[in-house]
C-alpha cells in the first residue's frame, strides 16, 4: 500500500506539479476512499503511538498477572489499578493494549513484507521480461520453485536458521511472496516492452536501468497496486496462519494474528473477546487499506480515464 | 516449438534437483527426526540403531547421494513414519486434495464470476458495494478462523452438514473419490467453501476490473451503438474478453490452492496431501516432504507451461523464444 | 456502544452455548456402533514398528500382552495368568489356556517366542521395541503354556517390560511386514476388536471379537477417526458426528462439563510437566541464554548453585498455573509420580509459593538484582505448554529474574534441547508407574554404556545418586526396591535436579449414555467405553 502511494506520487512529481494535483483531486473524488484513508491514518497513528497511549505494556511480563487472565470486557484488575475495557487474554494481557501493540507488529509485517517483496519481485520480473532469454528462464524457474514451496515449510526453515523474531517473519513472508510480484510484473512487462515508447527509448540508447525503472515500471504499476494491496492483507493473514501453526512472531510480543490464533482456542468456550476484538481490528485495517488501494488503482489506470 | 518444450523440460529437471537439495539442507537445519520419532525412554544404543535404520548416520551429502541414486530408479525412499514408499502414500492421499481443490476452484468461479460481473456493470449500486466489501472479508479473515465458524454454524448450530472428515468414497481406477456420493458431497461442501473464500474474492475483483475496462473499449461501444441488446453485449462481447484473465489466474492459483490446503485440511480433518505434509513436517519425515515437493513443483511447472503457451496463442505480442 | 458490540459478539459467537442445550443430540446413534475421535494420528497397525502412544492404544484393541495394566496402570494378568522369579536370573510365566487369535489359531508359548524374536528385527523402525528383548538371554518353553525367560543379570523390571509387548501369532506372522499389518490383512491378534479396514491418517474401522477371552466387547463396530485439530474435535462432538473424543482441550472443558448432552471422564495422569535446567556448563562457564541485567555475559552459570535452583522453584505459583492456565486440569507436584502409584514418595510436595523467600535465596547466592534468562518451550506438545512457560516467565520476572520466553514447534525444540542449547526449558515426561523409569532416564547421569540419562537433557550428574540407582536396578525384592526408589526421588528433589510443575489430568468427553474408564496412561481404547448402566 505504501509502495503504491510513494511510487505513484514520486512518478507524478517528477514532471510538473499539476498532474500530482490532479491525482489528489481525483483521489479525493471518492468519499469512500477518503474515509478509508482517514481510518487508516488513525490506525497508523494509534500503532505508532501505542507505547504512549496504551493502558499497559503488554510485552512486559512483569506487569502481566495470570490471576487477571480471561477477564470479561470492563473488568478491573486484581489490584484495582487497571480497567480492562476489552477484557484480557489467558496471560492477563489487556486486550486493548494488546491490539494497539499488535497493530504495530501486524502493520510492520504486512507493509514491510509487501514492500520488500514488491521491490524485490518487481525488479526481477522487469529484468526477466526486458532481458529475456536465459535470464528470463532462470528467474522464472526460481519463481516456479518458490511458488511450489508451502509457505509453512519456508517459514519453518527460515525461523529454524535465523531464530524467531518479527524481522525473521518478515523475511519469511518476503521469501514466500516475492514470486507473485515477479510473475505479475513480468506478464505485464512482456506486453509493454513491445510498445513504441520502449523502442523509442532503446533507439535513444538510454541505459537499461533507466528504461526499466523510468519507462517500463510506471506502466506496469496498475496490476502491481492491485496485487500490492491484496498482498498486504494476505501477508497479515499469512502471519496469522503461521502463528496458528506455532511459527509466527514471538509469543510474548503478539501481533493481531497471534492474538486471534490464541483466542481461537477459546472460541468454543464463550470467551469471544480474546479473538473477536483483534479480529475486528484486523478487519478494519485491511478494509481501509483496500478502500484506498482499490480507488488508487482506478485513478492510476490510464485505461479508465474518461 | 519442440526446442522450446525440450528446453523447458531440462529446466524443470534443474528445478526439481535444486528443490531436493534445499529440502535436504532445510530439514537438516530444522531438527533431528530421530529425536522426534524415538520413544523418550529409548537408551543411547537404541537411538543409534534408529539413526542407522533411517539412514541418518551418514554425512548429509552422502545421504543425498544415496537418495539421488534411488530417485533415478524411481524410488523416493520409505517414509520414516509409515515405512511405506513415500510416493505411494502421497498418491493415495492425492485424490482427496484434488477433489477439494477442484471443488474450491469451480466454486470460486461459479460464485465469483456473476458477482464480479454485477459489480463491474453497476459499479455504483448498493449491491455491488456490498459485494466488494464482502470480497475484502474473503481475503482478510484467517482461514482457520472462518473454518471453525463454518463448523459451528452449519454443523453444530444448524446441523445441516457433517462437521469434519471425508464421506463415503467410490473406488475408480484404484483411487477413492467422494464427490460421487451424497454423503461425500455433503462432507465436501464446507471445506471446499473454506478453501474457496480467498479465490472467490480474487475472481470477483478480477472480473469487476476486467468488466470496467472492457466496457470502455471501442468495440463494446461500437456493439452498443449498433443496437445490440445489453444482454448480448455483456455475455458475448464483454464476457469472452474477461474470461481469459480470470481463467488464467484461477488456473495459476490452482497450484497454490493445493499447496495451501494445509490449514483447511487440518481444521476439517480432511485426509489429503495437505494434512499429510503438515503432519510430516511436524515429525520431519523427510522422504515424504521431498516427494511431496517434487510432485508440487512438477505440477507448478506444468501449469505455468500451459499458461505461457496459452499466452502466446492469445497474444501474439508475447513471443516465447525471447528475442 | 460497547454493550451493543458485546451483544453482537455474544450473539455471533457464544450463543452457541445457549442454543446447544436446546438442541437434541445431533445424530441418533445406534448403540451397537461407537464413533471415536482421537487427537493424535495413528501411523501404523504394526504393534512392533513404532513406540508411540496412539499406535500402542490401537494395538491394545487388536492385540493382547502377557501382562496387562488396569486403568490405574497396575499390572494385571493378561495372556499370562501368573508370573514369578524362579531364580535370580529366571522369570517364569504361566500362560492363559484356550485363547485363540482372530483367525482361529491357538495361542501358545511358541507365539511368545516368535514375538520376542521379532521385536529387534522390524526393518526401518524409528523407535523399536527391541529394548524389551535385550535383557533376555534365552527363552525356554517348559510346556505349551509355560515359558521361562533367562536374563543376563537380575532384572526386576521384566514384568513391567512385558506390559509393552503385544503378542503376535507365530504362524500368521512369520515374515510379516509393517505394510502387511498396515493394510489390515495381518492385523490379527487376540484382542477385543479386529480390523475391518484402515485408511491411513483418516480412520480405522473395527468389529467386535466375540471370542475375546475377557468376554465380547460392548460395541459391535467401532469407527476410530483421527481429528487432530482440538477445536474441530470438540465441535464434531457437539455436532453429534463423534460419540467420544480424547485430549479435550482445557479451554473447552468448562463448556463441555456444563453441556447436558455430554459427560466427561477425567483422571490424574502419569505425565509430569517440568523445567529442565542447564547442569552441563561448569559453575564458572556461561550458560547459553543467561546474561546479567544489561545483557552482558555473566561469567558463571547460576543454575549450578542449588540456592538459585531452589529460588526459581519457590518463585513459581503452581496453584495459580493449575487453576488459571490449566483450568483445574492439573495437579501441582514435586515429583514424577502421582499418589497411589508404586514408589510415589509420600509427603514430597512441590515447594510452597514464596516470592520473598526466593528473592532472599537469590541475594544469598549473590544475585540480589537477579539476572536475565530465556525460558524455551515447545508450543504444540503438551497441554497449554507455551502458556505455562509465559506464566512462569511472569513469576520469575517478578522476583527479579527477567525472563524472556521463546516457544517453538516440537520439531525444532526437541533437537536443540537435546544438544544442550538451552539454559532452561519446559518439557514433559510420561512415566511408567515405577520410579526407576524417570530416575534412570532423566536424572541418572548421561551414559551410553549404562543406557542411562538418554533424556537427561540438562545433563544433571550426581555420583551418589548414580550409585544408589545402579543398586536399585538389580534389586529383585520389590519392597526394598521401592524404598531405594523413594530415596532416589528425595535426593533429586532436594538437589532440584529439575523443577517439577504439575501432573496433567487426562480428559475425555462423550455423549451422555456412554461410560468410560479413564486411563492414567492416556491411551484411548474402545474397550474402555461402554453404554452407561442406567440406559
Amino acid at each position: 500500500m505504501s509502495i503504491a502511494l510513494q511510487g505513484g506520487d514520486a512518478a507524478e512529481r517528477e514532471r510538473v506539479e499539476t498532474p500530482f494535483q490532479r491525482f489528489v483531486s481525483e483521489f479525493a473524488e471518492s468519499r469512500l476512499a477518503m474515509l478509508g484513508l482517514i481510518v487508516f491514518s488513525i490506525i497508523a497513528v494509534v500503532a505508532i503511538l501505542a507505547p504512549f497511549i496504551a493502558p499497559q505494556n503488554p510485552y512486559d511480563l512483569a506487569v502481566l498477572d495470570i490471576m487477571d487472565g480471561r477477564l470479561e470486557p470492563g473488568s478491573v484488575s486484581g489490584d484495582g489499578a487497571t480497567t480492562f475495557w476489552l477484557g484480557t487474554d489467558d496471560q492477563g494481557r489487556d486486550m486493548l493494549s494488546g491490539i494497539m501493540y499488535g497493530l504495530r507488529i501486524s502493520l510492520t509485517v504486512g507493509a514491510g513484507s509487501a514492500l520488500l517483496a514488491c521491490i524485490f519481485g518487481a525488479s526481477l520480473g522487469l529484468l526477466a521480461a526486458y532481458v529475456g532469454g536465459r535470464t528470463d528462464s532462470a528467474i522464472m524457474r526460481v519463481v516456479d520453485l518458490q511458488l511450489s514451496f508451502p509457505a509453512i515449510l519456508v517459514a519453518l526453515m527460515i525461523l529454524a536458521f535465523l531464530g524467531k523474531s518479527v524481522m525473521n517473519v518478515v523475511i519469511a513472508i518476503v521469501v514466500v511472496e516475492w514470486a507473485y510480484y515477479a510473475r505479475t510484473v513480468r506478464g505485464t512487462a512482456l506486453v509493454e516492452r513491445r510498445r513504441e515508447y520502449i523502442e523509442a527509448a532503446q533507439c535513444l540508447a538510454l541505459p537499461t536501468r533507466r528504461i526499466l525503472f523510468r519507462h517500463l515500471l510506471p506502466n506496469c504499476l496498475p496490476p502491481l497496486i492491485v496485487i500490492g494491496t491484496m498482498q498486504v492483507a494476505r501477508a497479515i493473514a499469512l502471519e496469522a496462519t503461521l502463528s496458528f501453526l506455532g511459527l509466527g512472531v514471538p509469543i510474548t510480543e503478539p501481533s493481531l494474528g497471534l492474538l486471534i490464533a490464541n483466542g481461537y482456542e477459546y472460541m468454543l468456550s464463550g470467551k469471544y473477546w480474546i479473538s473477536f476484538y483483534p479480529g475486528i481490528a484486523l478487519l478494519i485495517t485491511i478494509v481501509s487499506i483496500n478502500l484506498v488501494g482499490d480507488h488508487l488503482r482506478d485513478v492510476l489506470n490510464p485505461r479508465l480515464k474518461k | 516449438m519442440s526446442v522450446y518444450l525440450l528446453r523447458r523440460l531440462i529446466q524443470a529437471v534443474g528445478v526439481v534437483f535444486a528443490m531436493s537439495i534445499i529440502v535436504f539442507i532445510g530439514v537438516f537445519a530444522i531438527g533431528d527426526p530421530v529425536e522426534i520419532l524415538i520413544s523418550p525412554d529409548a537408551d543411547q544404543i537404541e537411538r543409534e540403531r534408529a539413526v542407522r535404520a533411517l539412514g541418518l548416520d551418514l554425512p548429509l551429502w552422502q545421504q543425498y547421494l544415496v537418495f539421488l541414486g534411488k530417485a533415478l530408479q524411481g524410488d523416493l525412499g520409505n517414509s520414516f513414519v509409515f515405512n511405506e514408499p513415500a510416493l505411494q502414500i502421497i498418491l493415495q492421499r492425492m485424490p482427496a486434495t484434488l477433489e477439494l481443490a477442484i471443488a474450491a476452484t469451480f466454486g470460486a468461479i461459479l460464485i465469483g464470476l456473476p458477482l464480479g460481473l454485477y459489480a463491474g456493470l453497476k459499479p455504483n449500486s448498493a449491491g455491488s458495494k456490498v459485494i466488494m466489501a464482502g470480497s475484502i472479508l474473503g481475503f482478510s479473515l484467517p482461514t482457520f478462523w472462518v473454518g471453525l465458524m463454518l463448523i459451528m454454524v452449519f454443523a453444530v448450530q444448524l446441523g445441516w452438514l457433517p462437521s469434519t472428515g471425508r464421506g463415503e468414497t467410490v473406488e475408480i481406477l484404484g483411487t477413492r473419490w467422494s464427490f460421487l456420493t451424497m454423503d461425500g458431497l455433503s462432507h465436501l461442501l464446507m471445506p471446499a467453501l473454506n478453501l474457496a473464500l480467498f479465490k472467490i474474492s480474487l475472481v470477483i475483483r478480477l472480473t469487476r476490473a476486467g468488466v470496467r475496462e472492457t466496457m470502455l473499449m471501442d468495440y463494446v461501444k461500437f456493439a452498443r451503438a449498433k443496437g445490440l441488446s445489453p444482454f448480448r453485449v455483456t455475455f458475448v462481447h464483454v464476457f469472452k474478453n474477461i474470461l481469459i484473465p480470470v481463467v488464467t489466474v484461477t488456473g495459476l492459483e490452482f497450484g497454490s490452492t493445493i499447496a495451501f490446503s494445509v490449514v483447511t485440511e487440518s481444521i476439517f480433518a480432511w485426509p489429503g496431501m495437505g494434512k499429510l505434509i503438515i503432519d510430516s513436517i511436524n515429525v520431519l519425515d523427510r522422504p515424504i516432504i521431498v516427494a511431496y515437493l517434487m510432485i508440487i513443483v512438477l505440477m507448478f511447472i506444468t501449469i505455468n507451461l500451459i499458461v505461457d503457451l496459452t499466452y502466446s496463442f492469445l497474444d501474439p505480442r508475447v513471443r516465447l523464444e525471447g528475442k | 456502544m460497547r454493550n451493543s458490540i458485546r451483544a453482537a459478539a455474544m450473539a455471533a459467537v457464544s450463543a452457541f452455548a445457549l442454543n446447544a442445550t436446546m438442541q437434541p443430540a445431533g445424530a441418533q446413534q445406534q448403540p451397537t456402533t461407537l464413533t471415536m475421535g482421537v487427537g493424535s494420528p495413528v501411523t501404523s497397525l504394526d504393534p512392533h514398528y513404532h513406540q508411540l502412544s496412539p499406535n500402542n492404544a490401537v494395538a491394545d484393541m487388536i492385540f493382547s500382552k502377557l501382562v496387562e495394566t488396569d486403568a490405574q496402570a497396575r499390572r494385571i494378568p493378561g495372556l499370562a495368568l501368573e508370573w514369578r522369579a524362579v531364580g535370580p536370573t529366571v522369570w517364569e510365566f504361566k500362560l492363559r489356556p484356550g485363547v485363540r487369535f482372530h483367525n482361529g489359531s491357538e495361542f501358545t508359548a511358541e507365539d511368545v517366542v516368535a514375538t520376542l524374536q521379532r521385536l529387534p528385527n522390524v526393518p526401518n523402525s524409528p523407535s523399536s521395541f527391541g529394548v524389551y528383548a535385550r535383557p533376555i538371554e534365552r527363552m525356554e518353553i517348559v510346556d505349551p503354556l509355560t515359558i521361562r525367560f533367562h536374563t543376563r543379570e537380575p532384572y526386576p523390571l521384566l514384568p513391567l517390560d512385558m506390559t509393552n509387548v503385544r503378542i503376535i501369532d507365530a504362524q500368521t506372522h512369520a515374515n510379516a511386514t509393517t505394510e502387511g499389518f498396515n493394510s489390515g490383512d495381518l492385523a490379527v491378534g487376540t484382542g477385543p476388536y479386529r480390523v475391518v479396514s484402515h485408511r491411513q491418517g483418516d480412520r480405522i474401522e473395527f468389529e467386535a471379537n466375540p471370542n475375546y477371552f475377557e468376554g465380547a466387547p460392548a460395541f459391535q463396530r467401532v469407527s476410530y477417526r483421527m481429528v487432530t485439530n482440538d477445536a474441530s474435535r470438540t465441535a464434531a462432538l457437539l455436532a453429534g458426528d463423534l460419540d467420544f473424543i480424547d485430549q479435550v482441550p482445557t479451554t473447552d472443558l468448562q463448556r463441555l462439563r456444563n453441556d447436558q448432552r455430554l459427560t466427561t471422564s477425567e483422571t490424574v495422569g502419569l505425565r509430569l510437566v517440568f523445567l529442565g535446567l542447564d547442569h552441563l556448563r561448569a559453575p564458572d562457564e556461561n550458560s547459553p541464554h543467561i546474561t546479567d541485567n544489561d545483557g552482558r555475559p555473566l561469567g558463571k552459570n547460576p543454575l549450578r548453585d542449588v540456592r538459585v535452583r531452589r529460588a526459581l522453584s519457590m518463585a513459581i505459583d503452581r496453584a495459580a498455573i493449575a487453576s488459571r492456565i490449566m483450568e483445574g486440569a492439573a495437579t501441582p507436584s514435586g515429583q514424577f509420580l502421582p499418589p497411589g502409584t508404586f514408589s510415589h514418595v509420600p509427603g514430597l510436595e512441590a515447594p510452597a509459593y514464596d516470592p520473598d523467600g526466593a528473592r532472599r535465596l537469590l541475594a544469598e547466592a549473590g544475585y540480589p538484582n537477579g539476572f536475565r534468562i530465556q525460558l524455551n518451550s515447545p508450543n504444540d506438545r503438551y497441554i497449554n505448554d507455551s502458556r505455562i512457560a509465559q506464566a512462569v516467565g511472569q513469576m520469575w520476572t517478578r522476583v527479579g529474574v527477567r525472563t524472556g520466553v521463546e516457544a517453538q514447534t516440537w520439531a525444532t525444540f526437541v533437537g536443540r534441547a537435546s544438544r544442550q542449547e538451552y539454559s532452561t526449558f519446559l518439557i514433559g515426561w510420561g512415566s511408567n508407574p515405577d520410579g526407576s523409569h524417570p530416575m534412570r532416564n532423566i536424572i541418572g547421569s548421561f551414559s551410553r554404556e549404562r543406557g542411562w540419562g538418554a533424556s537427561n537433557r540438562g545433563r544433571y550428574s550426581n555420583p551418589e545418586f548414580d550409585k544408589l540407582l545402579a543398586e536399585s536396578l538389580v534389586e529383585l525384592d520389590e519392597e526394598k526396591r521401592e524404598q531405594m526408589l523413594i530415596r532416589l526421588q528425595r535426593m533429586a528433589a532436594e538437589d532440584v535436579a529439575v523443577i517439577p510443575l504439575h501432573i496433567q489430568t487426562n480428559i475425555w468427553a462423550m455423549r451422555r449414555g456412554l461410560q468410560h474408564t479413564p486411563r492414567v496412561d492416556e491411551l484411548t481404547r474402545a474397550q474402555d467405553v461402554r453404554p452407561a448402566a442406567n440406559r
